[in-house]
């Protein structure tokens, strides 16, 4: 179908007919940064345009001012040929313009119908009329919404479809979707595209904004590639290959995260036994019979979609929850009843999955956030007394060691980028040589440079001898790092897949159930 | 150590700030009410006399225990309302041990201190009890707290009165005159009778300590974490529930400190007489002095300053006393919102000088790179 269809968008583009959105020397400034620098893009009608960029390019930005949620300084934004000033989300969607957001808006406890109308119950109503509006779209784009389910009854898929519907319930010609794959396991990302191949059918307007590059390639009809906050190139996917695209989006050569040799020791160093831990009332559990062993210079990874117990698992080793039953084990130590402070000691480190609220102070220095979790280890205290000289000097040190960008140790800890905060925190973590270190998401929104220093120091860890607990949504990343593999799938974990033969396809089929394969490894 | 400049004005921005608008939004009160605006200005900025500086230094060495008390609170976030009953009970307490005279002089007066500060944070404890163990809101329960405390003491106190000759006044027995801490006679230097408080040593001290374990000690760190980021706090180690009961403990200790310098230095003893509202007053001097032991100093003085000149308001200008809870109410008011905004500003300006500088390094590298 999409085949069908390309050269006929293609020959309307061409034909004359006014672009859908044309952006003209768009520019954004933030205090001290410069969030986007004319930027142009022209995306044509009936297309799927993606917008690719690395971290931090100015994508959202861009989008937010598309979507009407900030003002440009400078630069006009044309949609359908005519040039408008949106000065809201409301004044986008009245232009035809929807935006489907990258954590999903949608209320749990509320129905299909009532998230859909939420905010638009003058177009339809609340009632039949606005069902059998949802049935009608549902049916047109082939969506499969069913107006009546529960939203908390559904999965990620089907959010994701509601979102889509939610947009075109109001009006929307041009669809934005914000890095919309990256909570789809692979089988639910072709999944998706087929349904914006439809769209784009139907003669809709998608902007598709990733920064995932085969996808990219395999969906979009025209790419425009944004590089520290500007439009660098706009490219035919024929034309181009992964690798080149990777090189317009970083502007060198991109890093990958490739093991070297095995240095996996038969000393344990982390033991789970038979974890499990109660949901809330009569819900199931929310880990199940987890066992899990780590020995020195091991990673063992973690893949799975967001939800299915990961937090819960660190919670657990990291004594923050207490396991219904099952034992944790630090090398012979029992430390399941032990308390926060007292496995920190014990020498696990903990890169946590959400750094503001669990790893940083924001608003404090960063020579006392070099304390915060080792308030009671060297060199930070003498006795009962905070040893501030010595913080400082660690602080300095581990700065240099890791290269964290700041221009001082006394500036806070929220004035720093994200990839400079997690060095930071991944810098103090390493530098008490954990003899266990948990590592949530390392690479969650930094750039591609502190990512690729990242992925270097959780190697050298393992070169060091440490054992290494691996969480991650980015299968690349896993698959880079890890020793071991194992997927969780509602709070139960899977057989061993080894990195060197898995597919993603495996994995995805393993995150997601859908597969026997996994279970038959797993038993 | 570097002074950084910036952010010691940016401190001072917000309390000025705040006292500014206080000023003109209560000219604006008294030319709405027809009052002679100049005259109460007039009043309120004449250079105190001699007996009202004393007077002033006296009211603040106890508005500042009071608001040290509740800043240990806000340094966690808690919100200690509870310093009015708990220094109600602690001073009562407090008096009638010292009134027994057990003990002989100074030590009836430090053993009696320690009642005092015991008795505080035993009030103090079962609200950080009831939070950690029932999730009931400290607001809430020491509020409650304070009327049990007043109708609580009420109540004993009937019981420990001593009967006085030829007065209607109920009051726990006196104390003698070698249980009294006595003042510091400033004759030669004021040229007053009045006598500053002994006790203001301790309100001193309370400072100091206050500013030591707060940013000296390892619990004081854990103790700010957890007001910063209290889910930071719990994955760095700290264990919550119990610093939040060791912080209302810690915050009524000293809250049963604030009715000492009262008690040994001008009443020697507990009756219906006393002075009620610390506890409110202190809420006011820790925000006004953003919870900085020197910051408090200074807006309990203010504080008292205000007080001691409003008794000439009636006289000089014609114009009732309580002008000046207006005012400090609208002093806590604008200083709350204006701590607010000079904080983003302070933020904001960080983050694009932290930007700024890195840009200007990353522009001069290349030249070095090489290294």
């Amino acid at each position: 179908m999409a085949t069908a269809v390309e050269p006929a968008a293609a020959a309307a583009g061409a034909g004359g007919e006014p672009l859908a959105v044309e952006l003209k020397g768009i520019t954004k400034r933030f205090p001290g940064v410069v969030a986007n620098k004319d930027i142009a893009l022209d995306v044509r009608a009936g297309t799927i345009h993606a917008i690719v960029g690395e971290n931090g390019a100015g994508k959202s930005t861009l989008m937010k001012i598309l979507y009407g949620v900030q003002a440009p300084d400078e630069g006009t934004i044309a949609i359908n040929g005519a040039t408008v000033e949106l000065k809201s989300p409301t004044e986008a969607i009245r232009a035809g313009i929807g935006m489907v957001f990258q954590h999903f808006m949608l209320a749990d406890n509320l129905t299909v119908l009532e998230n859909v109308v939420l905010g638009a119950e003058n177009l339809h109503g609340i009632g039949e009329a606005a069902r059998t509006r949802i049935r009608e779209i549902s049916a047109e784009y082939g969506l499969r919404v069913e107006p009546d389910a529960l939203v908390s009854d559904l999965g990620v898929g089907d959010r994701q479809r509601i979102e889509i519907l939610k947009v075109l319930y109001r009006g929307a010609r041009i669809l934005i979707l914000d890095e919309p794959t990256a909570v789809l396991v692979p089988q639910e990302v072709t999944e998706l595209f087929e349904h914006l191949r439809e769209l784009k059918a139907e003669g809709l307007t998608v902007i598709f904004i990733s920064h995932k590059l085969d996808e990219v390639l395999s969906v979009a009809d025209d790419i425009t590639v944004i590089r520290r906050g500007t439009t660098v190139a706009a490219v035919d996917p024929k034309d181009v290959s992964a690798r080149q695209l990777a090189e317009l989006m970083v502007g060198s050569e991109l890093p990958s995260p490739q093991t070297e040799e095995s240095t996996v020791t038969d000393e344990v160093r982390l033991t789970l036994e038979g974890i499990d831990l109660a949901g809330h009332g009569t819900a199931r559990k929310i880990l199940d019979g987890i066992d899990l062993v780590i020995h020195a210079g091991e990673i063992v990874g973690i893949a799975g979609v967001e939800g299915n117990g990961q937090a819960e698992l660190v919670e657990v080793v990291m004594g923050m929850r207490r396991p219904t039953s099952g034992r944790v084990l630090l090398g012979d130590t029992d430390i399941t009843e032990a308390g926060v402070r007292q496995i920190r000691e014990a020498g696990v480190g903990y890169i946590p999955e959400d750094r503001h609220r669990h790893g940083l102070l924001l608003e404090a220095p960063l020579w006392e956030n070099m304390i915060l979790g080792h308030q009671t280890q060297a060199p930070n205290v003498r006795g009962p007394l905070i040893d501030a000289k010595a913080a400082k000097a660690e602080t300095e040190r581990v700065v240099e060691q890791f290269d964290v960008r700041t221009p001082s140790i006394l500036v806070t800890a929220g004035s720093l980028s994200g990839g400079n905060q997690q060095k930071l925190i991944v810098g103090r973590e390493m530098s008490h040589t954990p003899r266990v270190l948990l590592a949530a998401h390392p690479t969650r929104g930094v750039d591609v440079g502190a990512q690729a220093a990242i992925w270097d120091l959780i190697k050298a860890a393992r070169r060091d001898g440490m054992g290494v607990l691996l969480i991650s949504a980015d299968l690349e990343e896993l698959v880079g790092l890890s020793d071991t593999i194992r997927v969780i799938l509602r709070g139960r974990l899977s057989g061993e897949f080894d990195p060197n033969v898995v597919t993603r396809e495996e994995l995805g089929a393993a995150m997601t159930g859908a597969a026997a394969a996994g279970e038959e490894e797993a038993r | 150590m570097k002074f950084d400049v910036r952010k010691f004005g940016l401190g001072l921005a917000a309390p000025a700030l705040a006292i500014v608008v206080a000023l003109v939004l209560t000219s604006l009160i008294l030319l709405a009410a027809g009052d002679p605006v100049l005259a109460v200005w007039q009043v309120l900025f004449k250079a105190p006399l001699p007996r009202q500086a004393v007077a002033i230094v006296n009211e603040a060495s106890v508005l500042y225990l009071s608001a040290v008390a509740v800043a240990i609170g806000f340094k966690m976030n808690l919100f200690n309302i509870g310093v009015d009953g708990q220094y109600r009970i602690a001073s009562f307490m407090a008096a009638v041990f010292a009134g027994a005279h057990f003990l002989p002089g100074w030590l009836n007066i430090i053993v009696s201190i320690i009642i005092a500060m015991a008795s505080g944070a035993i009030w103090a404890a079962i609200a950080g009890v009831l939070k950690v163990g029932r999730g009931v809101s400290e607001v809430i329960s020491t509020i409650m707290l304070n009327y049990i405390a007043t109708y609580f003491v009420a109540y004993l106190l009937k019981g420990a009165a001593v009967k006085i000759e030829g007065s209607n006044a109920t009051s726990t027995q006196v104390l003698a005159e070698d249980s009294r801490v006595p003042g510091i006679n400033l004759e030669g230097l004021l040229g007053t009778g009045r006598e500053v408080y002994g006790l203001v040593f301790l309100s001193i001290a309370v400072g100091i300590l206050f500013w030591f374990i707060l940013s000296k000690t390892r619990f004081g760190f854990d103790l700010r974490a957890t007001g910063q980021s209290e889910s930071a706090a719990v994955a760095s180690g700290v264990n919550v529930k119990r610093m939040v009961v060791v912080a209302m403990i810690l915050s009524g200790a000293v809250a049963g400190l604030v009715g000492m310098p009262l008690l040994f230095g001008q009443d020697y003893a507990y009756g219906d007489t006393v002075q009620a509202g610390l506890g409110f007053a202190g809420i006011s001097v820790a925000l006004l002095g953003r919870n900085h032991p020197v910051g408090m100093a200074v807006s309990a003085l203010v504080w008292g300053y205000l007080n001691q000149l409003s008794n000439g308001l009636q006289i000089s200008a014609g114009v009732s006393d309580r002008l000046v809870l207006i005012i400090q109410g609208i002093i806590v008011l604008s200083v709350v919102i204006a701590y607010e905004v000079v904080r983003r500003a302070g933020l904001r300006m960080e983050q694009s000088r932290v930007a700024r500088e890195l840009d200007a390094r990353s522009t001069l590298e290349p030249k070095g790179a090489t290294a």
